[in-house]
């Protein structure tokens, strides 16, 4: 008998609906007997990317591990709005100890349940782009590289957020921040600088590295299932719009973060030990513009005058992503 | 049982004694002898499932503690100076989320200029962190104070340092007796914490607080140190019954009982200080010593008993407040509020400077014959401070200070001889 993998999009829009799936490929989200780790009635912005890939990561997370698990958060915007006192959303155990720790203090919950002998309990620790890729960056590095039995999330809004929309090292080229701010020769942030962390976490050679986007929740559900299946250091990088830095829609936070992912700017691909294994493929290539018109963070791109120079450039890194991962190749990574 | 042991080998054998579970650190001269025995002790399977973890900071090392006594476990980690300072955002928080956890401080200065010889800068920039701050005389009271300092930090849910003097304590070998497993267990019991986190029963720890609780959060804070200021004695004697050994307390009086005038310490120094006491008091001079072992909280009213009825108190502190002089001197002074007696401030021992007992005995002279100044600097080269001071007074460009200085020292050594 033949068989055919089901295609999400079938319905004719972008919706990856579950009515289509057989029940066991139903995301976590859509199943009764989800955890509603993240409950409702917290602080988070209308259209809050952080929040929903924190509420989908986390679920699913809970779901993999037999609901044996500790979640530690650095602070920030998913600190701040999940937990202000005397309230907390969280339904498990989770804790927040510093900015730039997240990653050494899940380490030592991990060695804690070492130490007991309790290997039935996981440990996540998740942050934004500024505790991972700025401040935290030294405790990531040295969690990775002893292989510590965490998964760390990441989720990336691309600046400061909680603070009120500042430059971190994961700031787009160009983009408009309050330090950043679309004035002078270069507006924006400055090109050539920043990091990618997901290719910095694989040169550690840890067991699983994955990128990941709020636009494709069945692919973040897969990808933590994955790494929860795993032991050892693992890493997930979350794209996760936010309308107040970005100056987006919040109702557009889905279709925003699409086309990061439509565009190339933002390739979803999954790396095992150092290599690359699998990418997801662009299905309808977008021009760049595409996704910046639809944030004011890069208005200054086209306004008051269009910069075709810039955006040519943008252009050139969706271009060089969906090279270096075959993004619209049919390979066989 | 007794030994001929070097204090970093004796505080890892004792920090081992109260069954850690999970150790992390960071190398830093002079802490790194405790760490490497503990690492190897754990290694060799001598600690039972203990952890160590190699990490890539002494920030990153107090926060694996953070998370694993937050799960339950029993931590301890050593660090000193610069490695105290660069984990300072993780010593407030530690006590702040009330994790008893327990750090030795091989007391460093802490630089610039880089020096890695014992004062108590170090400890005494983290002094109102939230930490209980324990100070040991000896090696055998540095391995005796770790013994009780889990003890406490557990029953009161707060960080203790167990301040040992880097090289002078840490690297010396001096006879130790230590406990065996069975008695460190009667003494300790399992680690029981007030907060866990644990997948059957979740709880947050570290929400946000505004400015609707944060005052009150602070005042139970310093209610919890002020229990300690009765813990602290009655664990020191609880200690003495089981070990027959007096170690730590809050304060310890030597030759006090006429004595008008007191020479207050931390630490190692006391042997020196009781040393001059004896030679002063054969010179005819009621002289006196205080230790004072629990430095936060601060024994302020036992200082104000033990303290009523001398004529003049001096404290000697290796460390220096810049821009008004003592640390030590200023609570001595807040404890002595009212009543009638002095207090000098003698500033001795910085980056390892040596204290010899004939400059504290010239010292006491001198306060006696109201003759220091205030602050005073013991043992300071008045000619090359002069010196470089003129040199900079002609030149606007002198160039780094230290390096000037150590020349200008050095061509007044070639100088005298």
């Amino acid at each position: 008998m033949t068989t055919q993998r089901i295609k999400f999009y079938q319905t004719g829009t972008y919706t990856a609906g579950n009515r289509l799936l057989d029940d066991e490929a139903r995301t976590v989200q859509s199943r009764l007997d989800r955890t509603n780790s993240l409950n409702s009635g917290h602080r988070a912005c209308q259209g809050c990317g952080e929040a929903l890939g924190a509420r989908y990561a986390i679920d699913a997370a809970m779901r993999a591990s037999n609901n044996q698990l500790i979640a530690i958060n650095a602070t920030g915007c998913l600190e701040v709005f999940s937990s202000p006192y005397p309230e907390s959303a969280w339904q498990i155990p989770w804790m927040h100890s510093l900015f730039g720790n997240a990653p050494a203090v899940a380490s030592g919950v991990a060695a804690a349940l070492r130490a007991k002998g309790r290997d039935d309990v996981k440990v996540i620790a998740q942050g934004g782009d500024g505790a991972t890729v700025d401040i935290g960056f030294g405790c990531l590095s040295g969690m990775f590289e002893r292989n510590d039995d965490v998964l760390y999330l990441c989720y990336d809004n691309e600046a400061y957020m909680n603070t009120g929309v500042q430059r971190s090292g994961a700031t787009p080229p160009f983009a408009r921040t309050n330090t950043t701010q679309a004035v002078g020769k270069a507006p924006g942030n400055l090109v050539g600088t920043g990091k990618n962390v997901p290719r910095i976490a694989m040169a550690h050679g840890i067991p699983y590295v994955a990128t990941a986007s709020v636009a494709d929740l069945h692919d973040l559900e897969a990808k933590v299932t994955i790494a929860m299946g795993m032991s050892g250091a693992r890493y997930i990088h979350l794209h996760v719009p936010c309308p107040l830095g970005w100056g987006s829609d919040p109702a557009h936070t889905m279709k925003v973060a699409r086309m990061a992912v439509e565009s190339g700017l933002f390739p979803l691909f999954e790396a095992r030990s150092g290599a690359v294994v699998d990418r997801t493929k662009i299905r309808r290539k977008v021009p760049v513009e595409r996704y910046l018109e639809l944030q004011t963070r890069f208005s200054h791109l086209f306004k008051p005058s269009r910069n075709d120079e810039a955006i040519a450039a943008v252009q050139a890194i969706a271009d060089e992503n969906i090279a270096m991962y075959g993004l619209l190749e049919d390979s066989n990574l | 049982m007794r030994a001929q042991i070097e204090g970093s080998q004796a505080v890892a054998e004792a920090v081992v004694l109260c069954r850690p579970e999970v150790i992390a650190a960071y190398p830093i001269s002079p802490q790194t002898h405790i760490v490497e025995r503990l690492s190897r002790m754990v290694k060799q399977g001598d600690a039972g499932r203990c952890q160590y973890l190699n990490v890539e900071s002494e920030f990153g090392a107090l926060s694996v503690l953070i998370g694993a006594s937050a799960a339950g476990a029993r931590t301890y980690t050593a660090t000193t100076s610069q490695g105290l300072l660069f984990m300072a955002e993780a010593v407030y928080n530690a006590a702040g989320l009330g994790l008893p956890i327990v750090m030795t401080i091989a007391n460093r200065a802490v630089g610039a200029p880089i020096n890695i010889w014992n004062d108590h800068s170090d400890s005494m920039a983290l002094r109102d962190a939230g930490w209980i701050q324990l100070y040991a005389e000896t090696g055998q009271e540095a391995a005796d104070l770790h013994i009780q300092a889990f003890r406490l930090a557990e029953e009161l849910s707060c960080p203790v340092m167990v301040c040992m003097d880097g090289y002078i304590l840490t690297h010396a070998y001096e006879p130790i007796d230590l406990p065996d497993q069975a008695s460190v267990d009667a003494f300790l019991p399992p680690f029981s914490p007030v907060q866990v986190l644990d997948p059957n029963d979740p709880i947050s720890i570290g929400a946000m607080v505004g400015p609707e609780a944060f005052t009150e959060v602070k005042y139970l804070a310093h209610q919890q140190h002020l229990r300690a200021l009765t813990l602290v004695p009655d664990i020191a004697d609880s200690f003495e019954q089981q070990f027959h050994r007096g170690s730590g307390g809050l304060y310890r009086a030597y030759r006090m009982a006429d004595a008008d005038t007191v020479v207050i310490a931390l630490g190692s120094v006391i042997g020196t200080i009781k040393d001059a006491v004896d030679e002063l008091r054969d010179e005819g001079i009621a002289a006196g010593c205080v230790k004072i072992g629990c430095y936060r909280p601060f024994p302020t009213m036992q200082l104000r008993t033990a303290l009523k009825g001398v004529s003049r108190v001096i404290v000697v502190e290796k460390d220096l407040a810049v821009g008004i002089g003592g640390i030590v001197s200023a609570d001595v002074r807040m404890a002595l509020n009212g009543l009638p007696i002095p207090v000098h401030t003698i500033i001795a021992g910085l980056g390892g400077r040596s204290i010899p007992a004939e400059s504290l005995k010239q010292m006491v002279r001198d306060a006696r014959a109201e003759r220091l100044s205030e602050p005073y600097f013991l043992d300071l080269n008045m000619r090359a401070v002069d010196e470089e001071l003129a040199r900079r007074h002609e030149q606007r460009r002198a160039g780094p200070l230290a390096e000037q200085l150590i020349r200008t020292m050095n061509a007044i050594g070639s100088k005298v001889s």
